[in-house]
């Protein structure tokens, strides 16, 4: 097994003349988790799909665990497996069904398999519901089978696009409880996508911030939160009850003030740099007749990166540039004629 | 990759869309319900000779007796011993022809039978006597129906009528006297014993019919149904062949559509009985041959259907001209010649006539073998359209 699990070099994906995916180049190192950060419809599904040899690139190579996807699509199947966003499971079949199932398309020998699926129902503590149907499960239990579903030919690399989408905060927590397991015990290379800041940045080893189609950083978690936070860089928090339009503008119109986001009516983040910015933000806030509630000094997140790259939030991009995430998926036949 | 794990893989995809199927209760019972419902209806709603009965008919004799004999009154009384037989027919008491037309007009009657005033006075005469047999004519299966059953009845007692003239005035014997009137007859036989009923001739094409919906619905259905719930990324992701999804997916409908066709068999002989009167291996033959010839079309729709909504919609469009042209339902001969080129085109139409020679028939392989050619060139003309639009479809 070489170092480098996955290798993507220009990978790109149109469809019609919507591009998804837009020359789009990045390792992932065996053993790591790699995380495609990005708002909804940022291209992180697409670029999975075409990884994992279901969808063909327009344009661009990829290799996974050493294999072309588009060339050997076949070998690679046989080293990866996919937790899609849509849980790949039969409703109506029992847990050890499904696991069977999709065990004998690797043509895993009958014994073996046996012993791979008690195994991890055990891994995910669920043996006692081996025999019961997955239509009786919670979403979170369904979720746990689903990504065991894809571990049942033991894959070098594991996809899991948006793992805990839809989920509560309790399943959110077990599924990457066991995301962090399954690449600490049995050493699998995970590539994971997710619109979740927080998620990224307490799973993930490397980051790829990826918007409208284009890998915009990649570093590790640390280093991207460095890379915007010079030695002098300060984050506040401010609770003002009475914020009003002017009260931002003012501070906005401050030289040292990098950055200012009204996360809701009360509340305001303030990125500015300079050994006196706390004084200065204090007085023009004092200035315009602001209130000042609470102030908080605050680290720098993921969140602050990607709003720094790409010059908008994270929530800013799904509601003003509602890119179809639908067309993820298989497009229609119409789509592909206009393709080509 | 080995043709033997492609078909390994295959029948795994096969054993999971048949347990998912076994394991819905409501689906089990419509497998059987719907070809159950299927046959009563189509084998209900069509009238025949015996099904009509009680049909309120009009009677007006306007005949006057002469000598003391009315013909007219020993023709009503002849026909009502006819209907007491057959309960064919309410009669009722009319005036006349007028009166008679209101009640048509009114929907109180289906018909009406007029003896005029002279009728006993002209036989006697040796003259014919006219009898007016009205009918509803909004109501076209019905008044056929009725005139011929009429005619019929009147004709009979015409005949009657006659070997008693021929009795009384010539003195030919009643046993001689039907060969002086009618030298020439007509013996019908058919080639296989007992009367055909309407089901016989609807079975076989309802077998052929539901095989063809199971994989037209079917397979669409199966295929899109599960690109939309994302399952089958599940399939494309694992190291298996296309051509086993394929193969698995047509396996699970055909044995599905082989289950309709059995259930229609054994229904057909048992609550209505149809008599098979070939082989029942060449049926179970032909049931396999037509799913073959109808796989490629399914596959064909599905991969033009991204959808699961659009795969029923374009179902649909092809699935209702295919039913009633085919010759399932009305005997191809009776449509317009326009309409029997249209037909000439469908192969449910050769699959349709193929069973019906065969159960009904008795058809042996030599009998039925243009329409074998047909339904498997269309097949593999489907076919091969289909593969390669399916693999392109998958891999988008």
């Amino acid at each position: 097994m070489s170092d480098i699990a996955i290798n993507a070099t220009n990978l790109t994906k149109k469809f019609g003349d919507f591009t998804a995916v837009d020359h789009v180049s990045f390792q992932v190192k065996t053993g790591e988790i790699f995380g495609l950060l990005g708002p909804n419809g940022a291209g992180k599904s697409t670029a999975i799909r075409m990884l994992c040899t279901l969808s063909v690139p327009t344009e661009g190579s990829a290799t996974v665990a050493g294999f072309d996807v588009k060339k050997a699509d076949g070998k690679v199947r046989e080293h990866i497996g996919l937790v899609s966003e849509k849980m790949i499971m039969y409703d109506e079949l029992t847990a050890r069904e499904n696991l069977r199932l999709f065990g004998e398309l690797y043509d895993i020998p009958k014994d073996v398999l046996s012993k791979r699926i008690a195994k991890l129902l055990s891994f995910v503590r669920m043996e006692q519901w081996a025999d019961h149907r997955i239509d009786t499960f919670s979403t979170g239990m369904k979720q746990r089978i689903n990504v065991i579903r894809a571990l049942v030919n033991q894959p070098e690399i594991l996809f899991l696009d948006e793992p805990t989408l839809g989920l509560d905060p309790q399943s959110t927590a077990e599924i990457r409880e066991l995301v962090r397991r399954i690449n600490i015990e049995n050493r699998t290379t995970i590539i994971l996508t997710t619109h979740m800041m927080a998620e990224a940045d307490m799973l993930c080893d490397t980051i790829g911030i990826i918007d409208h189609g284009k890998i915009v950083a990649l570093d590790t978690p640390g280093n991207l939160k460095r890379s915007i936070s010079g030695n002098d860089t300060t984050f506040f928090e401010f609770e003002v009850p009475n914020l009003d339009s002017n009260i931002v503008t003012s501070i906005k119109s401050i030289g040292s003030v990098k950055s200012v986001v009204q996360d809701d009516p009360t509340h305001i983040k303030v990125t500015s740099s300079g050994d006196d910015s706390f004084d200065i933000l204090i007085d023009a806030l004092r200035k315009n007749g602001a209130q000042i509630r609470t102030v908080r000094n605050l680290e720098p997140s993921l969140e602050d990166v990607f709003l720094r790259i790409t010059g908008h939030e994270v929530r800013d991009s799904v509601a003003k540039s509602p890119a179809p995430e639908r067309r993820h998926g298989p497009p229609g036949m119409r789509s592909n004629k206009r393709v080509r | 990759m080995g043709v033997k794990r492609v078909l390994r893989h295959s029948a795994w995809i096969c054993w999971k869309d048949l347990l998912e199927f076994s394991r819905s209760k409501m689906r089990l019972v419509m497998l059987v319900l719907m070809p159950l419902l299927m046959m009563v209806m189509v084998g209900f709603i069509f009238p025949t000779g015996s099904s009509i009965s009680h049909q309120p008919v009009a009677i007006a004799n306007l005949d006057s007796a002469v000598d003391g004999t009315s013909f007219g009154d020993r023709f009503i009384s002849q026909l009502e011993l006819v209907n007491n037989d057959t309960g064919m027919m309410d009669i009722s008491n009319a005036t006349g022809f007028d009166d008679i037309k209101t009640m048509i007009q009114d929907g109180k009657v289906s018909g009406g039978i007029i003896v005029p005033a002279n009728f006993t006075y002209n036989l006697l005469a040796h003259r014919q006597g006219y009898i007016t047999v009205m009918t509803d004519q909004s109501n076209p299966q019905m008044s056929v129906m009725m005139q011929s059953v009429l005619t019929a009845v009147i004709e009979q007692l015409g005949t009657q009528l006659a070997e008693y003239n021929l009795n009384q005035t010539y003195n030919v014997s009643l046993e001689d006297a039907p060969a002086v009137l009618q030298p020439y007859n007509v013996e019908t036989k058919g080639i296989v014993p007992g009367n055909p009923n309407y089901f016989e001739f609807v079975a076989p094409g309802i077998m052929a019919m539901v095989v063809m919906m199971s994989l037209m619905t079917g397979l669409p259905h199966a295929i899109s149904y599960e690109k939309d719930m994302g399952t089958l990324d599940g399939m494309l992701v694992a190291p298996t062949s296309r051509w086993a999804i394929i193969f698995g997916k047509v396996a699970s409908q055909s044995i599905r559509g082989l289950i309709q066709g059995f259930v229609i068999l054994v229904l057909a002989v048992v609550l209505f009985g149809v008599a098979i009167h070939g082989s029942i291996l060449l049926v179970v033959l032909l049931i396999m041959l037509t799913v073959f010839s109808f796989v490629g079309l399914g596959i064909l729709i599905t991969s033009f259907a991204d959808k699961e909504e659009t795969a029923t919609m374009v179902m649909m469009t092809f699935m209702f001209p295919m039913m009633f042209l085919s010759g399932v339902f009305f005997p191809i001969q009776q449509m317009p010649a326009f309409m029997q080129t249209i037909a000439n085109f469908l192969p449910l139409t050769y699959a349709a006539t193929a069973m019906r020679k065969v159960m009904v028939l008795g058809a042996g392989p030599s009998a039925i073998f243009t329409d074998v050619i047909i339904l498997a060139v269309f097949g593999i003309v489907m076919l091969s359209i289909a593969v390669p639009m399916f693999k392109r479809a998958m891999s988008r």
